[in-house]
């Protein structure tokens, strides 16, 4: 229980998929003008985070990993598969986004045109492939640490999206030397925020 | 036709600077910054997503009237992730260091956005040549920035370049101390921020309103 909560509390402040790795700053950069699509965009992110990680965990501890086939055998102890890990990993949430679009689009149509385009993206985004890597990297000891991992990645890419975009939003008032308009000046910022979320990383839990 | 027509040598130059695929397109950004503190690693991460980009077009041009519309993603995703892992166990083999400094960023290459983003707008449009020289223009423009940033990071922040001293000696022990707020993470946003700004400074027409 214990280490559930801190992997939760980390994933969300210390090893921020944002701001302490840069990983899926290309939707981040794009999708951040204003504060509601951000939040539609955090939400599926979070959705497909935390749903992809646990089969990824899953994966890699019974299929890919050295040793991992042992229950299919002993024959099979000494297979070591690790190098089909980027393949099968991408597979696995390539296939996944598909099948939430195809359930968002049937079941709320209303959601799906508002986040439309950003759906079939989330399969590039490098925060998803990224969490499954550092949950590969990181080697979780159960599922469990690893779903609350996945919930806590999203949340904290969440929370670092829908924050610019509310710096953004009131950007637009503001005097930005020309050339550094929209790209550069979004970039300083997440510079800056970055520095502010790396007095978490002193935190021990 | 030649092998470098007008048409053929903008495709390979203009993503250089005017088409700059970091700067300008917006592509790639996410593993531009991570591996960006030292020289080193940001030199194997830009040939490493060359080498990626040119054959993952080449592949995608040679298959694009083949591939059905609608999984057109998935098949591309695969075939990045099989070209990914190739450099991946290259990288293990013959620069195991630098593999370690990369760690999950080579496995990123897959869904670094500038793969997709090419195979999108100009393979699936384009013959394998032209989409071959476009790959290794993008994938040279993206090293081109990696390059800018690593070098001064790592020239402000360690005093070195490659591994090897270059500030001397007698400056530090004039007082000169190194900068370490550049080698933390948030600094390299800091060093795109500024290039993208001298770059915009330069190509008026890229100007925001």
């Amino acid at each position: 229980m214990e280490q559930l909560l801190s992997t939760f509390v980390r994933s969300i402040f210390v090893d921020n998929m944002i701001f302490a790795y840069y990983l899926g700053m290309c939707s981040f950069v794009a999708v951040s003008k204003n504060v509601k699509t951000a939040l539609g965009l955090g939400i599926a992110v979070t959705f497909i985070l935390t749903c992809t990680l646990p089969i990824n965990y899953m994966l890699e501890n019974y299929v890919l990993k050295e040793g991992a086939l042992q229950w299919l055998g002993t024959d099979f102890a000494g297979v070591n598969l690790s190098f089909l890990s980027f393949i099968i990993f991408i597979a696995i949430i390539a296939s996944f986004t598909q099948l939430v679009e195809m359930v968002v689009e049937k079941f709320a149509p209303a959601l799906y045109a508002s986040l439309g385009i950003f759906l079939p993206l989330i399969a590039v985004n490098c925060a998803i492939l990224g969490g499954s890597l550092f949950m590969q990297q990181k080697a979780f000891p159960n599922v469990g640490v690893a779903t609350v991992y996945g919930l806590g990645s999203g949340i904290g890419w969440m929370l670092a999206i829908v924050g610019m975009a509310a710096v953004r939003e009131k950007l637009a008032y503001s005097d930005v030397p020309k050339p550094l308009k929209g790209l550069g000046i979004t970039f300083i910022i997440t510079g800056l925020m970055g520095i502010a979320f790396m007095c978490f990383s002193g935190l021990k839990i | 036709m030649g092998l470098l027509s007008n048409k053929n040598k903008e495709v390979l130059l203009g993503p250089l600077s005017a088409n700059n695929p970091v700067v300008v397109q917006m592509l790639g950004i996410c593993s531009a910054l991570a591996v960006t503190s030292k020289l080193e690693p940001a030199i194997v991460m830009g040939i490493s997503v060359t080498a990626v980009v040119a054959f993952a077009n080449v592949i995608i041009s040679l298959l694009r009237n083949t591939i059905p519309n609608r999984i057109r993603i998935i098949v591309q995703l695969v075939v990045c992730a099989a070209l990914v892992t190739i450099v991946s166990e290259v990288l293990k083999a013959f620069a195991y260091d630098v593999n370690k400094q990369l760690s999950v960023f080579v496995g990123l290459i897959i869904t670094n956005c500038i793969l997709m983003g090419r195979l999108e707008a100009f393979a699936l449009g384009n013959g394998p040549w032209e989409s071959f020289l476009d790959g290794i223009g993008n994938g040279l423009g993206y090293a081109l920035i990696l390059v800018i940033v690593g070098f001064f990071r790592e020239l402000l922040g360690s005093g070195t370049l490659l591994g090897f001293q270059v500030i001397p000696q007698a400056f530090y022990d004039l007082g000169y101390v190194n900068n370490g707020l550049v080698i933390l993470p948030p600094m390299a946003l800091i060093f795109i921020a500024v290039i993208i700004w001298v770059h915009r400074i330069k190509n008026k027409e890229l100007q925001e309103n």
